[in-house]
């Protein structure tokens, strides 16, 4: 089995209003040294197949197609091998 | 007119769509996601509300609904088509639209009286209403905070498709009367056939006469006139 950890992120050219709230809440902490946060989501997803390219090309198609909005959005992942 | 209000699991204003359509006189039907026939509509309305529980991001499950299919394809033949709240989210998630609706910048559900000033007349949504108009219609959104790159909104700018921008009393459109954080103030957009409108303020919840606004009617007004004038 492969393993896909996947992050979806906001691009860089978009604000991220909820990075900005965490990081006034650590300034508020003390934190002071935190120069930005940035939220992203992490999605986990298991393939039956041990094939790399096969995998990687279909995880390509489920994050354009699907997990990530290509308007606000980039994604990068890695592939693991599962027992 | 003929019109179709879609229902998707999770939409929570398409009564309120049926509602208002119905008592201006128009053959109205409500349609279920899982059909795949509009019933010829004239007009198709996607609501408001949280269809799929707005898992993932807003809008981003429905768009494989088998009616939106439908929707798109009418939409591609000149079909008119009216996205409200959610409506709007899916809009650009199906690429009838461009941009994407991003989480408010105060983090907040807002629901309150919002001013927006008309753009542009040249839309059947904004049939025969002078530009500069300002009109009160409600927002109730917590993913309302309209976003387009910049290439993107000179090409709105350009085209003329903005058709609502937030604004005060005055209609003036600045960051103090702004209230979601939207790009440019931008509270409704078409697209460049100018057949397709998605807006997040909800006309027909400012269409009746139990509430405190009417303003709503406008642009059902300018639906209807556009439509006796070009059927």
């Amino acid at each position: 089995m492969l393993k896909a950890k996947i992050f979806v992120q906001l691009k860089a050219s978009v604000l991220d209003p909820q990075g900005k709230a965490v990081t006034n809440s650590l300034h508020h902490l003390g934190f002071d040294e935190v120069l930005e946060t940035r939220i992203s989501k992490y999605i986990e997803m298991t393939f039956a197949d041990n094939d790399r390219a096969r995998v990687t090309e279909q995880v390509e198609k489920i994050c354009d197609s699907l997990l990530a909005n290509p308007n606000t959005e980039s994604y990068h992942f890695q592939l693991d091998y599962q027992e | 007119m003929r019109v179709s209000v879609i229902t998707f699991p999770g939409s929570n204003c398409d009564h309120d769509a049926f509602s208002v359509f119905s008592s201006r006189g128009h053959s109205t039907k409500m349609v279920w996601h899982k059909d795949s026939n509009l019933q010829q509509p004239d007009l198709v309305i996607l609501p408001g509300g949280f269809s799929y529980g707005d898992y993932l991001r807003c809008g981003a499950l429905a768009r494989f609904s088998p009616i939106v299919k439908e929707v798109i394809s009418f939409a591609q033949k000149g079909g008119l088509v009216m996205g409200i709240c959610n409506g709007f989210q899916i809009l650009t998630e199906t690429g009838l639209l461009p941009g994407a609706l991003m989480m408010n910048n105060s983090l907040s559900f807002i629901c309150q009286h919002q001013l927006l000033r008309v753009e542009s007349a040249n839309s059947p949504f904004t049939h025969n209403i002078p530009v500069g108009t300002v009109l009160d219609i409600p927002i109730a959104h917590k993913e309302g905070n309209y976003f387009i790159d910049e290439e993107g909104l000179n090409m709105l700018q350009t085209e003329d498709r903005i058709l609502f921008r937030y604004c005060d009393a005055d209609a003036v459109a600045s960051e103090e009367s702004n209230p979601n954080g939207a790009v440019n103030n931008i509270a409704g957009i078409c697209n460049k056939e100018r057949n397709v409108l998605g807006m997040m303020p909800h006309p027909e919840r400012a269409a009746t006469d139990t509430v405190t606004s009417q303003d709503g009617r406008r642009i059902f007004e300018a639906l209807e006139s556009y439509f006796i004038s070009h059927a």
